[in-house]
């Protein structure tokens, strides 16, 4: 089983990276882009066949390594 | 005074911290490799800074959860003081010992200078030998000392006075201007609720004696032999 993770910035925390690149789209020409937020994307091979121990695993993980959720969100999708 | 300096793969300021505490101490401190799961009986655990890990996912995420953290935290919490400086703030920040989280710097850019700061607090074994609202000049080297908190934790972290240093000027004065990394509040440095941990992103041990420059970082490190010894 396969868990993809996302791991945004929380609403309210400033991402001077996601305000780079929206002025590097806006500088190739790219209007429109209102806001762009920068976060991390992560995949997981997993051995557990049980999906909803599987997300209660990777939820473990989530808040103790993969994500600081002082500044982030995650969200778990098992495929 | 015994002091113990935390080492990990990555970690460069080690043998700096090393030499000042030697300094002020007269006695190399121990040097305590990352996978150690014992810590001998010390009086100061100093988290140093460098790129522990590489910096990989977050950092000090990593660092964080090495064995000897779990040993870091104990004696923490029994009320031995740590000193995590620059990645070492990082570090203790991801381990829960501190609130908040350092975050990349505001302009995204690695900033290596010396900075003024204010020293806000006296009354730790850390800051009593500067003088209150002192100005010390103390090198940062950083890409990521952007202090973040959120707005009731930073109320709670100044109403207890627990903000031991601020980015200011050489005047003294706390402004935008000052702040090199849009840290929240210009806050460079944090104590813990019993002021017994210090975190902060500039590096004392860099300005330690004044063939490098400077001796105000030295300041804290005989505080701390007075404090502890």
């Amino acid at each position: 089983m396969k868990a993809k993770v996302h791991i945004t910035l929380k609403n309210g925390v400033l991402d001077p990276q996601g305000k780079a690149v929206q002025h590097a789209l806006s500088s190739l020409g790219f209007g429109g882009v209102d806001d762009v937020r920068q976060g991390k994307y992560i995949e997981l091979e997993l051995s557990e066949t049980d999906p909803a121990k599987a997300r209660a695993s990777v939820e473990q993980m989530c808040k103790s390594l993969l994500a600081n959720t002082v500044i982030e969100n995650y969200s778990v999708e098992l495929v | 005074m015994k002091a113990a300096v935390i080492v990990f793969p990555g970690s460069n300021c080690d043998r700096d911290v090393a030499v000042a505490l030697e300094a002020s101490t007269g006695k190399a401190p121990l040097m305590v490799w990352h996978r150690d799961t014992a810590l001998p009986a010390v009086d100061l655990i100093v988290v140093p800074g460098g790129f522990s890990y590489g910096d990989y996912l977050r950092c000090g995420a990593m660092a964080a959860h090495s064995p000897i953290l779990r040993e870091v935290k104990a004696r923490a919490e029994a009320g031995t003081p740590v000193l995590g400086i620059c990645n070492g703030f990082q570090i203790i920040t991801e381990a829960g010992l501190l609130p908040g989280v350092l975050m990349r710097n505001a302009q995204l850019k690695f900033i290596c200078k010396d900075v003024f700061l204010k020293v806000e607090r006296t009354d730790s074994p850390f800051t009593r030998a500067y003088a209150q609202d002192a100005v010390v000049r103390l090198p940062i080297a950083h890409a990521e000392g952007n202090y973040y908190a959120d707005a009731a934790t930073l109320d709670r972290l100044e109403g207890e006075g627990l903000v031991a240093f601020r980015y200011a000027g050489a005047d003294g004065s706390v402004s935008a201007a000052a702040n090199p990394n849009g840290s929240a509040r210009n806050i460079a440095g944090i104590f813990s609720e019993n002021r017994r941990v210090l975190g902060l992103m500039p590096h004392p041990e860099r300005l330690a004696e004044d063939l490098l420059g400077g001796s105000d970082g030295k300041v804290m490190f005989d505080g701390l032999v007075e404090a502890l010894s």
